[in-house]
Order: C-alpha cells, then sequence, then structure tokens
C-alpha cells in the first residue's frame, strides 16, 4: 500500500495549480486554515474558490488576491457579521473584481452530492417564488418528468481539488470523522484530487476497527498531511474549540484594508509554516481551547471467524 | 433603546426574544437559525416546550446546549445530540420529509406577505451592500410547516418592496404558495421589538395582533413602509415574568 504522508507544503505544490477550482469545505468545524494560509505563501493566482460558508478563510485567501472567482451560500461571519475583504471585493472590486455564482445551501449540498456520484443533476424543493434562478441562470425549475408538477435542479460540482480536514487518518488517507460531517464526504468523491489534512495519523488498524466512522476512503485520496491544529481558529470536534474570540476580532481588523494586510504579512506571510504560526500563538492560547472528556461507549463490531 | 419599567425592567429586544419563545408553546420540532433565534429557542426549551428538539441546519438534530453557542455550528450543538449527521440527510430527510415543524428566520427586508431578503441591498449585480444570502432559508422557508420570523421594527426593514427575494413567503399573497406547489403553510407569525404580526386573512397578508406593553399604534405605525392591516381584535402582549427574565439571562 502507498504512504502518501506528505508535507503541507508538498501537497499544495503538488495538487494545486493557478487558474483552479479549490473547495476548502468544512462547516464550521474542520476548516483547513492551514491549507489556505499555504496556498497564500505559495502565491497562487486566478483560484476559483467554492465553499457554502466561505468563512475567515475566503475572506483571506480573497484579500491576499488569490481568487478570480467565489461560488458559494452563506457569505458571512457566523455568529458575528459580515465578511468585510469578500464584500469589499463584491462591492468595490479590491483587490480585484470577483466573480460570485451564488446558491443556497442545499442546492450547494445537492451539486455535490450531484457531482460525486457523477450525475448530470439534482433535485431539490427550493429556488421557486426566490429571485435566487433570476440571479444565477444555473439554478433551474423544470416539469418533473413524472408529472408532480415543478422541481428546482442544481448542476453537478467537481472542484479540481478538495482539501478537507478531519480528525485522523491512515497513512494511506483512510479518514474518519466524527462531529459536524458537513459536506465533507460528497465534496471528497465530487473532486478531482483530494487533500486529505488530519490532526493524527494512526495505525490502519485503528481505521479498520471502526469502519463507520471512515468517511473517505484512501482510494480517492491523493495526500494525507499531519498538521494538529490545522483547523485553528475554526475547531476539531474532541480536539479543540473554536477560537470565537478571533471570530469577533477579525471583524475589527476585516473592516480596514491595511489593517487587514498588516495581519496577513504578519500571521500568514510572516511565518514559514503552520509550526511556526502555532509557535506563535503560544501554548497558552492552544491550551485554553482544549475542550473537557466526553468519550461515547465503546461499540463491539464482533469478531468472525 | 430604552429600558421599560415596570414591575421587572426588561429591553424591547428581551421582551422579543420572550415573546418567540412562547410561541414555541408545544412545539416538537424547531429549525433554529443564527443570533436571536438560537437564544429564544433555548429559553422555550427551558420553559413552554421542554420536548422541543432544536434541528440545526449544521447536520444537528436534537441538539442540547450546554452553553449558549455563537454560530449555529457550535461545538456545544454536538456534544449530547440525539443525532449529528452530513447536511445532505438534514436538508433531505429531515426537512424535505416534513419534519419540521417551526423553522425561525430573520432578514434584512420583509414585505408585507413575509418575503424576505437577505442577499443583497440595492441591485443584484452591482450591490449597495452585500449581505450574507440564503444560507438554507430558501428551502426552509419552502419546506418548513411554519414559518415564524424574528426582526427588529424598523423602517428599512418593513418595506414596501424588497429589492431581492431570496427566500419566499406568501409570495404575492391569496393562495400563491399552493399554486407554486409549496410544501409547507410559510409565515404565521413575525415577532419584532414592538408588537407581533400574523397573517391570519384571506390575502395572507401580514396584520398587527399585538402591541408590546407601553407601544402605541403610532410608534409601530412610524416604523412601516406601508398602511399595516390590524386584526379584528388588537391584544397587548404580556410583559415578560421574572422567571422568563431570569431563565433568559441565566
Amino acid at each position: 500500500m502507498t504512504d502518501k504522508r506528505v508535507s503541507l507544503q508538498e501537497a499544495i505544490a503538488a495538487y494545486v495549480r493557478d487558474g483552479e477550482s479549490v473547495a476548502i469545505e468544512g462547516f464550521t468545524a474542520f476548516i483547513c486554515f492551514a491549507a489556505g494560509h499555504e496556498i497564500m505563501r505559495q502565491r497562487r493566482r486566478d483560484l476559483t474558490l467554492i465553499r457554502m460558508t466561505p468563512d475567515l478563510i475566503y475572506d483571506q485567501m480573497i484579500a491576499a488576491g488569490v481568487a478570480r472567482k467565489l461560488v458559494f451560500s452563506y457569505l458571512g461571519n457566523p455568529g458575528v457579521g459580515s465578511l468585510h475583504a469578500v464584500n469589499r471585493a463584491i462591492e468595490k472590486g479590491i483587490p480585484a473584481p470577483l466573480e460570485i455564482e451564488e446558491y443556497s445551501h442545499y442546492g450547494m449540498v445537492g451539486r455535490y452530492a450531484a457531482g460525486a456520484a457523477r450525475l448530470p443533476f439534482f433535485p431539490l424543493r427550493s429556488y421557486v417564488g426566490s429571485d435566487m434562478p433570476a440571479a444565477n441562470n444555473r439554478i433551474k425549475l423544470i416539469d418533473s418528468p413524472y408529472g408532480d408538477g415543478n422541481i428546482a435542479v442544481v448542476p453537478p460540482l467537481n472542484p479540481d481539488v478538495a482539501i478537507i480536514h478531519a480528525q485522523r487518518a491512515d497513512q494511506q488517507g483512510n479518514t474518519q470523522l466524527w462531529g459536524l460531517l458537513g459536506v465533507q464526504k460528497e465534496v471528497a468523491f465530487a473532486a478531482s484530487k483530494v487533500i486529505v489534512v488530519v490532526e493524527e495519523i494512526v495505525d490502519e488498524a485503528v481505521i479498520r476497527a471502526d469502519p463507520n466512522r471512515t468517511l473517505i476512503p484512501g482510494l480517492i485520496v491523493n495526500a494525507v498531511v499531519c498538521e494538529p491544529f490545522g483547523a485553528h481558529p475554526s475547531y476539531v470536534q474532541g480536539y479543540y474549540d473554536r477560537d470565537n474570540d478571533f471570530y469577533l476580532k477579525w471583524d475589527g481588523i476585516s473592516r480596514d484594508e491595511a489593517q487587514t494586510h498588516a495581519w496577513l504579512d504578519e500571521w500568514v506571510f510572516g511565518v514559514k509554516d503552520r509550526a511556526e504560526y502555532l509557535r506563535k500563538l503560544g501554548p497558552d492560547a492552544l491550551e485554553r481551547l482544549k475542550p473537557g472528556a466526553a468519550p461515547a461507549s465503546p461499540v463491539d463490531y464482533g469478531a468472525y471467524r | 433603546m430604552t429600558e421599560h419599567q415596570g414591575e421587572a425592567s426588561y429591553t424591547p429586544n428581551e421582551m422579543m426574544i420572550i415573546a418567540a419563545a412562547r410561541a414555541l408553546a408545544g412545539t416538537r420540532t424547531v429549525f433554529v437559525g443564527v443570533g436571536q433565534p438560537n437564544v429564544a429557542c433555548n429559553l422555550a426549551r427551558r420553559s413552554v416546550a421542554p420536548d422541543l428538539e432544536l434541528i440545526y441546519e449544521s447536520g444537528v438534530y436534537g441538539a442540547q446546549p450546554q452553553r449558549q453557542p455563537l454560530s449555529i455550528g457550535d461545538p456545544t450543538l454536538i456534544s449530547g445530540a440525539a443525532s449529528v449527521m452530513p447536511m445532505a440527510d438534514l436538508f433531505g430527510l429531515y426537512l424535505q420529509r416534513g419534519l419540521v415543524e417551526v423553522a425561525l428566520l430573520g432578514g434584512a427586508q420583509i414585505d408585507r406577505f413575509g418575503n424576505l431578503n437577505t442577499s443583497v441591498i440595492g441591485n443584484y449585480d452591482a450591490p449597495r451592500t452585500r449581505l450574507p444570502g440564503s444560507g438554507g432559508a430558501c428551502e426552509i422557508a419552502i419546506n418548513a410547516q411554519r414559518v415564524f420570523i424574528i426582526m427588529g421594527l424598523k423602517r428599512r426593514s418593513f418595506v414596501e418592496r424588497l429589492d431581492f427575494v431570496t427566500s419566499p413567503g406568501h409570495l404575492t399573497g391569496g393562495n400563491a404558495r399552493q399554486e407554486f406547489g409549496m410544501p409547507g403553510g410559510g409565515p404565521q407569525l413575525v415577532i419584532t421589538d414592538k408588537a407581533l404580526f400574523d397573517f391570519d386573512n384571506a390575502e395572507r397578508e401580514m396584520q398587527l395582533v399585538s402591541l408590546y406593553p407601553g407601544v402605541t399604534l403610532e410608534a409601530v405605525r412610524a416604523e412601516m413602509g406601508w398602511q399595516v392591516r390590524q386584526a379584528a381584535a388588537l391584544t397587548e402582549s404580556q410583559p415578560p415574568t421574572n422567571e422568563e427574565l431570569r431563565l433568559l439571562r441565566g
């Protein structure tokens, strides 16, 4: 079996190219900021960034000028307010004009699901009576072929690259995840190339002892990266909490273009890698984000010989 | 905002959240949005609706948060929940299946038929202000059995014409929802910081049903961009009880 373990620098250098479409997914949880920062450090250009909730990571990446287009369904700083850098790009073309393609959440979920299963479209009960189909002509209302009236459909979404953060994987990329599963499975199967970033690499036996928890098989994974705290200031269930203070602080920083760039210079371009970012944050900051314990009861799959 | 002086003092915002929690009495399943709906649902579960199951679009059914979640993806919603699932299952098997009794939604703009705008102020292609967009609101508005809307009563929000329809309410009124084949019943209540409105008329048009203590009809009309209808029997809402305030502030 292939050992797919590489450094994050190697993974981004090998699998993310200028002009490609990139989905760093994760709904509030598991957002791989480490990968986003490395893409900025490697100065990628003209990317199509795809995420249901662009969140702070795409706010930062769009401010840094890596993107030409954004595909999304909720453009906010969750629980806080607006994404000011994305809004500057949309409203004022700063630092560059940004093309947008907008859906609802279920529309994006359906697009990934159709992309993953290689279907021509995904039907859903949404969009009727909304102005969204008028704003985005890829959302269509069609007659059901079975005579049940109108149904909305969205096209498949197949990103060039998906970057998935998770708790653990083995060296082949069999990946286990618990907590908010979001669209991590669908986006991985939909993408042409998959980079998995985990908190821990575990032995294959650990994965095989709990196969129901394996969301993504190594079969579709190109690279496995071990990057503890790689999702900070997002979170990983059971490993660390969301750094809500930073989400609140970013609201102030990102309102001002100069402050945004000063932050990027210090925390992205001013550090060599994630390890240096974590040293800069300091052990106390990380310690504060550690949750208490809440283990599940073990399950017994049984031995059948 | 000035504090209301009564038996216990409270803010108009607290009254709004308490009114929303009361409206959930007896409800079994509620789809919870970000911000104030979150607070209202958690209050309802601790008061008038102990069997209330909180559903979050992040993929959580039956959350029992141990702290006030900042976002709808907070890890406290996962630990101790009845079920946590892929978002495809949440939207397909719970929402579209019809298992959501009440959904709480908000918006930047609302019109007289409860249609909501959370997308843009100004023109879509050259917006004056870009707003977050739909999230799950569009499909929630279409599929939930009933929709309650929570919004501060402001003239810039309660408008004659939306800049953009993100989530459909009663569309152009009357039977429009049924004609479009929408499974859910649409908006039933609008809960504001000054008064309550419902849609209990043939036109399915927003009508004032209850004023909060100390709020005048003129104060309500001044914050609305159209001549709002009034229910035949206009009531005054009960002020918050000490217990409600204690639970809310707890």
